[in-house]
């Protein structure tokens, strides 16, 4: 039994290392000339979805907190990111109409005593920084809201989304925030590049690749833990669980405050990704889409939510791409297939599924189930 | 009565209303350790409030609950009940002690609920496990990043054992819904053991069991208490069960306590009859 265990927590480890090798690879083969390159932006933007499908499973589908002020939290994260990654010599562009406040930034800093080693632990921080201030903001919000249940608690967290985006836009907050203007030329993926000796490595796809996998390798830590053990007892009976000695406004708001943690983290990847940060980007629709992805991939299951991501991510931006361009799967109708005509087909195929796996893809399992279950067959057989 | 013994629960005049109802009226109760005590009455006489309220699953309106030689609750008419308080003994007591129902589970206290409730979407074994939640020492961090090794075996090891001990070892990686009904109650009392108590409390175990499950859960009961030395306060409709088990019984009828004493002196007592085996419909 115990042997079991750990050979299946090494097939997942070996395999999430030749995931991120082949990532590594690709990154260096594909280049942004390439016809190919949709792959890579899928995956850089499949990644930021999965960490927060994945974070958002923690409250919704572990926890059973049903919370919709996601993109509220990845906002502030972005934001953060964005401000303390800007280079000074860019600041005064950026801020255009506001003398810019904060006038740190992280990589440019570090990078003046350590070389790239610190642009990379800049960075890091950066993206670290962006979850904490995250964590700081779910935990205030986290205060009077999770008193509340269900339904209440999910229109709450929606209109406290809608208010972070509100005053990140507010011109008084101009010279930290930018206004409504955006954020540009901070660290960005595009300028992830390394010269070691003559090769010249890429690293564009690979960083947000490795954040996201890191990130859920720390929330699938927690989920197995005892936390979250005691998170999966909140969700199935909250009155037995309380009886049973667990704190629940405690352990609810560390549910709150790791999932706000991580998709604050997620945020700033967005950020890296798109290249920009502007608070118009982080509206309710994009919690009705990271929700969407949770509930494909199945809810209370994390790989469920990284599939889920990635098929979306790929879906919406390079499959059905051609339904808006004239041409799809070598059929010309340009009378057709036309700008809109991709997010109707969209829509019927989530519908297709959503009615033919009623529990998401996934429903409760994981990828690493799969191994498990192959080893308990066998072992019956024998 | 076992009154060399220490008490391990004593409850005050106890009342609980509800807007203009009052459910419980003036309850008062002591346990000694080690004892089984029963609280019966007919549907409705507020057996589960007075549970709810020793439980801390409500504040009571008026009284005080001392458990294991510490006062836990205590209440007195505030608010809006300053005024329209039906109850007796106001003004008796003013302190205000309202603790969530985890804390009473950490001081020592555990409990069955009526409907069982189990956590759904786990096994028998989770279900043993994360009542050992309450008793880690790991913070958030050591335990997310491995820190916590030693103890997670140890819980583990401790929820093994008593699984095997309730006799539950064949069905550890079931579903805990898949089981049979008196297998949930086992499971449930186990789950409630896992805690450590040393005052459990069982809403109504044998609601819903066949005569044979009954025989067997009477004589579990029986064994626990003996083998993990808790104390035990039931809520029981099965009369054979309560007075084959019990050391003492309270009588509630309409919210006020009609009768204590043994089991022999509550089968021979007329009040209790008329209230609760007389003509009655539920009986």
């Amino acid at each position: 039994m115990k042997q079991n265990e750990k050979k299946v927590s090494w097939i997942s480890f070996l395999l999430v290392l030749a995931f991120l090798g082949l990532v590594f690879w690709l990154d260096q083969i594909i280049k942004p000339t390439n016809k190919m390159y949709m792959l890579m932006t899928v995956l850089q933007k499949g990644s930021v979805y999965a960490l927060a499908a994945v974070s958002m499973n923690l409250l919704n589908g572990y926890t059973g907190l049903f919370s919709l002020g996601h993109a509220g939290f990845m906002l502030i994260g972005a934001y953060t990111y964005a401000i303390f990654t800007i280079p000074s010599s860019a600041r005064d562009t950026v801020y255009q109409y506001f003398d810019a406040a904060i006038r740190i930034s992280f990589p440019e800093l570090l990078s003046n005593s350590m070389g790239s080693a610190g642009t990379v632990l800049g960075v890091a921080i950066a993206v670290i920084f962006a979850g904490l201030a995250a964590a700081f903001f779910g935990y205030l919000i986290g205060l009077p809201v999770l008193r509340l249940k269900s339904d209440y608690l999910a229109i709450a967290t929606l209109g406290f989304a809608e208010i972070i985006r509100a005053v990140f836009q507010w011109q008084k907050l101009g010279p930290i925030t930018n206004g409504s203007n955006l954020l540009k030329n901070f660290m960005r993926t595009s300028l992830f590049k390394l010269k070691v000796g003559d090769t010249k490595l890429v690293f564009s796809t690979f960083v947000p690749v490795l954040i996201a996998t890191l990130s859920i390798i720390v929330i699938v830590k927690l989920v197995n833990s005892t936390y979250g053990r005691a998170f999966k007892a909140i969700r199935d009976d909250e009155v037995a669980a309380e009886a049973m000695g667990i704190n629940l406004a405690k352990h609810k708001m560390i549910s709150f405050t790791v999932s706000s943690f991580f998709a604050g983290v997620s945020g700033a990847m967005m950020a890296m990704v798109l290249s920009i940060a502007q608070a118009s980007n982080f509206k309710a629709a994009m919690t009705y889409e990271i929700l969407l992805m949770v509930v494909l991939g199945g809810i209370g299951s994390t790989s469920g939510s990284v599939i889920g991501s990635f098929l979306f991510v790929a879906a919406s931006e390079w499959w059905l791409r051609g339904l808006d361009s004239g041409k799809f799967l070598g059929i010309e109708a340009p009378g057709i297939f036309r700008n809109g005509f991709r997010l109707v087909v969209f829509s019927v195929i989530i519908m297709i599924v959503v009615l033919f796996f009623r529990k998401g893809i996934m429903g409760e399992r994981e990828i690493s189930d799969l191994f498990r279950e192959k080893k308990k067959a066998k072992g019956a057989a024998r | 009565m076992r009154k060399d013994k220490p008490c391990i629960l004593r409850v005050e005049d106890v009342t609980m209303q509800f807007g203009g109802v009052v459910a419980v009226n003036n309850f008062s109760m002591e346990e000694y350790e080690g004892e089984i005590v029963a609280i019966i009455g007919p549907n409705g006489a507020g057996k589960t409030t007075a549970f709810n309220v020793i439980t801390g699953v409500y504040a009571p309106t008026n009284g005080r609950v001392t458990f294991d030689g510490r006062k836990v609750i205590e209440n007195f008419p505030r608010g809006k009940m300053k005024k329209g308080y039906l109850g007796e003994n106001a003004g008796k007591y003013t302190d205000h002690l309202e603790p969530t129902p985890d804390k009473l589970t950490a001081l020592g206290m555990a409990r069955t609920f009526q409907n069982i409730r189990l956590w759904k979407s786990m096994t028998v074994f989770e279900n043993v496990l994360i009542a050992k939640h309450m008793k880690r020492t790991s913070n958030l961090f050591s335990a997310t990043f491995g820190g916590n090794r030693a103890e997670e075996k140890r819980q583990r090891d401790e929820a093994d054992a008593l699984i095997e001990t309730v006799g539950l070892s064949d069905v550890r990686d079931e579903p805990a819904t898949s089981l049979p009904y008196g297998k949930q109650r086992r499971l449930e009392i186990a789950r409630a053991l896992a805690t450590d108590p040393k005052l459990l409390l069982l809403d109504e175990p044998a609601a819903g069991m066949n005569p044979q499950e009954t025989v067997e859960l009477t004589r579990f009961i029986g064994e626990i208490r003996d083998q993990f030395h808790v104390s035990i306060l039931l809520i029981e409709h099965h009369m054979d069960l309560v007075m084959d088990i019990s050391d003492r019984i309270y009588v509630l009828d309409f919210g006020s306590m009609i009768a204590h004493g043994t089991p022999v002196e509550i089968q021979a007592n007329e009040k209790v009859i008329d209230a609760y085996l007389g003509v009655t419909d539920d009986a």
